[in-house]
């Protein structure tokens, strides 16, 4: 295994010193050349490839390796390798490339940000909203400045190169290595599975800072260029700070708007949906940059803003491109921009100074330390579940520092600042420190300190119908009080979404649907194929279909007295409880409708499902049991476990004496259901977000295509 | 400080509601104004129609239900001892308090809490909730936009979920199982009211 790995490194680095050779035939008369090298024609897309092929084969590579992955996290690994690779390419004669920072900021860091921005969970995220702005604005602040200006008084005392130093450089520098990543902070914390809190206040802080940064940059990109500072270009950066901030989102949230609207038309050409998601958030960032606002901010905005109504517009297919590809590529770039880190920290010009580098870490440490604990102290007294001690640490610990730290220094000028080069491999250290040395001992620490996982719970409709009817008590409450709290403006803003947002942004019916209904159905589905699954696992090779919430029809079926009253008798006496409410699931005569999925057929067969497993020793209905193929297995399963509809049972009976499954004849049982759903392309689980992604990655190998 | 002496002056046994529920003498103050507010003709209780003139209340899907919360069975009128009291199980849970072994559970402990949850939608008060029960809270919340039969289903659904003694009905003790993951102290408490 090892050996493969460096045979595959080995093979990458030739390939790429021989990337730059031009083969030509130079001389005259020549004959027919029947086969020819022209590198130069595929060069620019050839190394692209190359390099991403690289990064996914190293990602296979680490989780096929037994224990690594469960030690150390995958971006140090990632950086591993870009250090060797890079070493690779510096003893074959080249010069390696480094993170071209148009690159990173166009190419590599959106797919991120647009995935943690669509998937964010919004309920913690508002809750805590608070918290999450105070760690960013404040907290970047007081980290920028305090690294900034404790620099500078280093560098006064210290002889040497570092008298130079002058105060505006320091607070640049403190500036663009204090913020906190998301790049990294993703990468190493889904893999520690903490609690929910805890990881939507690091990450939501690391997806907000993003404004003050880019403000802080600028601000002192002009000052370094400007040279004397006045009162008034200060006031005018707080002015630039809220300009930012709230510009990147307004950017954002029109994008948004703009793509849930666009959705409500696309029923016809679904196959281009996820296409306009993908764009229009492309543009939301690249229109924020145009105007050097925020744009992570503006791409968080987007996604946010568009995501319930286009996950109510779009097709269940779309729905899981949209997840797929986001992961896809966020993956990539993940491991790219790591990648890259190891290799630029090979190439790079380095220009190391023991004193420097080591306070800059101690430094970045003690502010992030500081920074923690004396906001949470405020803080707590305004949040309702304070933060614990242990909350805190975690807090702290988990603020690493990424590429968006290398680029930004990558893009300063040398004119401007001549210590870019000491400022360079300040950074990199710092992110290695943080990455290698944080990254690996927050799982163990976790561990040790006992902190509250991410709880595995499978949803519940209790939880969530109390939780809905509490909502509405406190907005109750808070009416009698006469306060206009937290649940009031929520209420607001909820009636004012359903009266007249839903209205525009989603079409059809569906803009009727409360969230409970969705909910529901999302469940029901999810429990319905979970039964199939476990009920037929290697036979069924069938297709399962998932229903779409439409607005149910009714229908009926008939049948005759007293065969129902014998079917009710045996099984009253075999089972623990009957449910006799025959005429409440009734149906008509189905007919087929390609695109018309019945919510009501999954509940059915989930019953019947369910039913079968514990009916099988002792149902004895007279139908037909004689060895089915394997795959009728399933029907006349279903068939036999008709609990509460003996009705529907009686037709299957009947109806099995019929052809091949695959008929298509008009009749009238739920039996042609299943063969019109089955002819039907599968369609994969609407799923709430990453969360589920390990359980859905299980059904699907089950599924055929 | 003179005023709000005054103020509490006015209000008859305000030491024992203030340690009852653990308000403090500016809340008091504050609830009472706004009980003063509701009581437009200045009776010193409060009926239902007063409830039902807030604006929010009426918009709410279980806004009669909150109303009828504050009236203890048969009696036409709530008074500020008994206003105070219903909004004191939503205070949030003070965690420094030193818990006295012999002191009854505060009104805004977590069992309290949910104990009037249970009773909003225990409405006929016989200690379940009847499938029935749910029914009608599933059709307040959802309204007209679903039909008998998903509202149905849901109710089947979730008494499946909790009903662990299998008869057909949530009792108070499985009311409380199936929330045990959702945090009662930060979902049911205000502020404002701390």
């Amino acid at each position: 295994m090892k050996m493969l790995l460096l045979l595959l490194l080995l093979g990458f680095g030739c390939g790429l010193v021989f990337c730059d050779q031009n083969t030509s035939d130079p001389h005259g008369r020549r004959v027919f050349p029947v086969l020819s090298i022209n590198y130069d024609y595929v060069q620019m897309p050839f190394e692209v490839s190359l390099w991403i092929l690289l990064a996914s084969l190293m990602k296979l590579g680490f989780h096929l390796i037994p224990r690594l992955s469960g030690v150390v996290p995958e971006s140090c690994l990632l950086i591993v390798v870009g250090l060797l690779v890079g070493g690779l390419i510096r003893v074959m004669g080249k010069n390696p490339p480094v993170l071209d920072s148009q690159l990173f900021f166009l190419c590599l860091l959106p797919p991120i940000i647009l995935d943690a921005g669509y998937f964010l969970p919004i309920r913690p995220f508002t809750e805590n909203a608070g918290t999450i702005l105070t760690f960013a604005v404040v907290g970047t602040l007081w980290n920028a400045f305090f690294v900034g200006a404790a620099l500078y008084g280093v560098c006064r005392l210290e002889s040497g190169r570092l008298a130079s130093f002058d105060l505006l450089s320091c607070l640049l520098f403190g500036s663009i290595v204090s913020a906190v990543d998301p790049v990294a902070v993703l990468a190493v914390f889904e893999e520690i599975h903490i609690n929910e809190l805890l990881h939507i206040l690091v990450f939501g802080e690391s997806l907000l800072n993003d404004a003050v940064t880019v403000v802080l940059y600028h601000l002192f990109e002009e000052f370094a260029h400007a040279g004397a500072v006045t009162a008034g270009d200060v006031f005018l950066g707080v002015v630039c700070f809220f300009v930012v901030a709230l510009g990147g989102v307004m950017v954002g949230a029109v994008y948004g708007v703009l793509a849930a609207f666009t959705s409500r038309f696309t029923s016809h050409t679904r196959v281009i949906e996820p296409l306009f998601v993908f764009l229009y958030s492309y543009m939301a960032y690249l229109s924020a940059e145009v105007f050097h606002l925020s744009g992570i901010m503006a791409l968080i905005a987007c996604g946010v803003v568009m995501r319930p109504y286009v996950e109510a517009n779009i097709s269940h297919k779309s729905y899981t491109t949209i997840k797929y590809f986001l992961k896809m590529w966020s993956s990539v770039s993940e491991t790219l921009i790591f990648i890259f880190l190891g290799v630029s920290t090979v190439a790079g010009p380095h220009a190391w100074n023991w004193t420097f580098v080591t306070i800059t870490i101690f430094l970045c440490l003690l502010s992030r330390v500081l920074g923690v604990v004396g906001l949470t102290y405020i803080i707590n007294k305004y949040r309702m579940v304070k933060l614990s001690g242990k909350d805190q640490f975690i807090v702290a610990y988990g603020g690493l520092r990424g590429a968006i730290a290398f680029s930004l220094a990558f893009l300063l000028s040398r004119d401007d600042f001549p210590m870019k080069d000491m400022f360079l491999t300040a950074i990199i250290t710092v992110i290695f420190f943080t990455v290698f040395v944080q990254g690996m001992t927050i799982r163990p620490l976790v561990d040790l300190l006992a902190v509250k996982k991410r709880k595995q719970s499978k949803c519940s409709i209790n939880e969530e119908i109390h939780t809905q009817f509490l909502e509405h008590l406190l907005a109750g409450i808070e009416g009698v009080c006469g306060h206009y709290g937290h649940h009031h403006w929520r209420d607001k803003l909820n009636r004012f979404n359903k009266h007249y947002i839903k209205r525009c942004l989603i079409g059809g019916e569906r803009s009727q649907e409360p969230k409970l209904i969705s909910f529901y159905n999302k469940m029901e589905l999810k429990q319905a194929l979970m039964l199939l699954e476990s009920n037929s696992s290697a036979n069924l090779s069938t297709a399962v279909t998932a229903a779409v919430p439409r607005q149910r029809s009714r229908k009926t079926l008939n049948i005759s007295k007293e065969r129902e009253e014998e079917i009710r008798k045996i099984l009253r006496a075999n089972l623990q409880k009957t449910r006799q409410r025959l005429r409440s699931y009734s149906r008509h005569t189905l007919m087929p409708d390609a695109e018309d999925d019945d919510w009501s057929e999954t509940l059915l067969r989930k019953q019947r499902v369910e039913m079968e497993r514990r009916m099988s020793h002792f149902l004895t209905v007279p139908a037909r049991r004689e060895s089915p193929p394997a795959r009728r297995a399933p029907v006349e399963s279903d068939s036999r476990a008709l609990a509460a509809r003996p009705s529907v049972l009686i037709s299957i009976s009947d109806e099995t004496s019929d052809g091949p499954r695959e008929s298509r004849g008009r009749k009238p049982s739920v039996k042609f259901a299943l063969d019109a759903e089955e002819q039907k392309l599968p369609r994969c689980l609407s799923d709430p977000g990453p969360d589920q992604l390990p359980e859905e990655d299980e059904e699907h190998i089950h599924q055929t295509d | 400080m003179g005023s709000t002496n005054s103020t509490l002056l006015k209000i008859p046994n305000v030491e024992v509601l203030m340690q009852e529920t653990g308000f403090s003498p500016a809340h008091i103050i504050r609830l009472h104004d706004r009980f003063k507010a509701l009581d437009k003709e200045g009776r010193g209780y409060l009926c239902p129609q007063d409830f039902g003139a807030i604006k929010e209340l009426a918009m709410n899907p279980i806004g009669d239900r909150i109303i009828g919360a504050f009236f203890s069975p048969g009696k036409e009128t709530v008074d500020f001892h008994a206003f105070v009291k219903i909004l004191a199980h939503f205070r949030p849970v003070d965690k420094d308090r030193p818990k006295e072994p012999n002191s009854p559970e505060p009104i805004n402990s977590r069992s309290n809490k949910l104990k009037f949850a249970f009773q909003l939608y225990d409405q006929d008060k016989d200690g379940k909730i009847s499938r029935d029960e749910l029914l009608k809270v599933l059709r307040a919340m959802l309204g007209m936009q679903v039909t008998e039969e998903q509202l149905e289903s849901i109710a089947d659904r979730t008494i499946q979920e909790a009903d662990l003694d299998r008869d057909d009905a949530i009792s108070f003790e499985e009311f409380r199982k199936s929330l045990e993951k959702v945090n009662i102290d930060h979902k049911m408490s205000i502020r404002f009211l701390r």
